[in-house]
């Protein structure tokens, strides 16, 4: 079990409970977090999961993978702490993740 | 006003559950209209994924996007369904008793008896930037597509993304715009190498430019763009000074006119009955991803099975009082005989 939490733009913060082995965008929305819309829920096909890393979790999370890089290039707003939440998997080692979703994905 | 082509069936969406759509009512000796609002058939599998393996499809134990579509239009072939491809349906009314007008977006106009909605996730559309503004510049001087290359013809062009989308229409239209520049968020492009070094090519000569960065906003009056405000990699801020914008980000799916044809809906899904998979309105069908009801599964299996019930309630629309003989393609002769095998 992890914390998450998914920081929205105004500031609300909205705590999930991750299960190991389910993706961060899974956990986000299963506990119906606005703003991760995940269209083509989950094959890494849409960009419609991007959120932002906070900066002290960012070396756990770890890097983009290459689709995950290309798949970038249809987000608004891309940042070097950008990823894709459903190319993230949950662990106990992210248990108290902190992460911000963009004003809309789109 | 186009004329207006008749048919029996009109299939809206020529994904997988569309074409196999054609193979089921081709069984019955229906014909077919097919539109959908791709360039080419396939749907999700063409747009998506055609690269991605499907590991799903009875009898085939892996199958790409793009195999599955080749596959699905050999086997619809025999029944000769006419595709109208680059076409959005934007209207759908009952006319007379028995009869449907469908209208597109390309003057297309089609009078039929059956309607089927095979149309997926919805209207692939294309992603529009959230730019602060960039409303106002809509159809004046920001476009998502190029429908008339002429259109360009003196004009500051500025192109966002690195697809092939974005490369080719750099490369096709930079001969005839007045300025070229092309930006992307990185130095990597995803479009097909030849497109790519063409466009290297081109910033060598000094004939376009490359820019790295990202849009955050625009500049200009009455609908009509001076400049891009560009936040480059590192941070700095630049303009681009530019008349025409052509941002290029990728599909998304929009349910579109469908919700305004009166049929029911159920969290932006067609409502359907399980035994015929039609909609509220007799004469209108809903196959694949587009439907819900209890217990629906969004499967390519679950839309094959849907069509091979649907085209049963098809005939009796199309041929009424005429018995409907139940046969099977491995014993029928004159089954066999339609599928041009016999």
């Amino acid at each position: 079990m992890a914390k998450i939490t998914f920081i929205q733009h105004n500031g609300t913060e909205i705590i999930a409970n991750g299960v190991a082995g389910m993706t961060v965008m899974e956990t986000a929305v299963k506990h119906q977090v606005p703003g991760i819309d995940a269209d083509c829920g989950g094959a890494c096909a849409c960009a419609t999961c991007h959120i932002y890393i906070e900066p002290e979790w960012r070396e756990k999370v770890g890097a983009r993978n290459p689709m995950e890089e290309d798949m970038l290039d249809f987000a608004f707003d891309v940042r070097d702490n950008s990823r894709l939440s459903c190319q993230i998997k949950v662990s106990d080692a992210l248990d108290g993740l902190r992460v911000k979703v963009p004003e809309k994905q789109f | 006003m186009a004329d207006v082509i008749n048919t029996d069936v009109v299939i809206i969406g020529a994904g997988p559950c569309g074409l196999f759509t054609v193979f089921e009512l081709g069984l019955l000796d229906i014909r077919c209209h097919v539109l959908d609002i791709l360039d080419r058939p396939g749907g999700q599998c063409a747009e998506l994924y055609p690269e991605k393996p499907i590991y799903d499809i009875p009898a085939l134990p892996l199958v790409t996007g793009a195999e599955l579509t080749s596959r699905l239009m050999e086997q619809a072939k025999p029944f000769k369904p006419e595709f109208h491809f680059n076409q959005m349906v934007t209207s759908l009314v009952k006319c007379g008793d028995n009869d449907f007008e469908l209208k597109t977006d390309g003057d297309l106009v089609f009078n039929c008896k059956v309607v089927v909605i095979a149309a997926g996730g919805g209207s692939f559309m294309p992603k529009k930037p959230p730019i602060p503004g960039i409303e106002a510049y809509e159809g004046l001087s920001v476009f998502y597509s190029v429908k008339k290359m002429e259109a360009f013809r003196g004009k500051d062009v500025l192109i966002i993304g690195g697809g092939d989308s974005a490369l080719d229409w750099v490369n096709n239209l930079q001969p005839i715009a007045n300025s070229m520049t092309l930006l992307h968020r990185r130095d990597e492009f995803r479009a097909a190498p030849d497109s790519v070094n063409k466009m290297r090519e081109l910033v060598a000569e000094g004939k376009m430019q490359l820019k790295i960065g990202q849009v955050t906003g625009l500049t200009g009056a009455n609908g009509v763009l001076a400049s891009a405000h560009v936040k480059g990699a590192d941070g700095t801020m630049s303009e681009v000074t530019c008349n025409t914008m052509l941002p290029f980000f990728g599909l998304t799916m929009k349910l579109g006119p469908v919700a305004d044809w009166g049929l029911n809906l159920h969290e932006n899904l067609i409502s359907v009955d399980t035994e015929k998979f039609e909609t509220n309105v007799p004469g209108i069908f809903a196959v694949g991803d587009i439907n819900t009801y209890p217990g629906k599964l969004k499967l390519i299996l679950s839309g094959f099975h849907e069509a091979a019930l649907m085209a049963q309630q098809a005939f009796r629309y199309i041929n009424p009082g005429e018995r409907l003989l139940f046969q099977y393609t491995t014993s029928s002769t004159n089954l066999q005989k339609k599928l041009g095998v016999a």
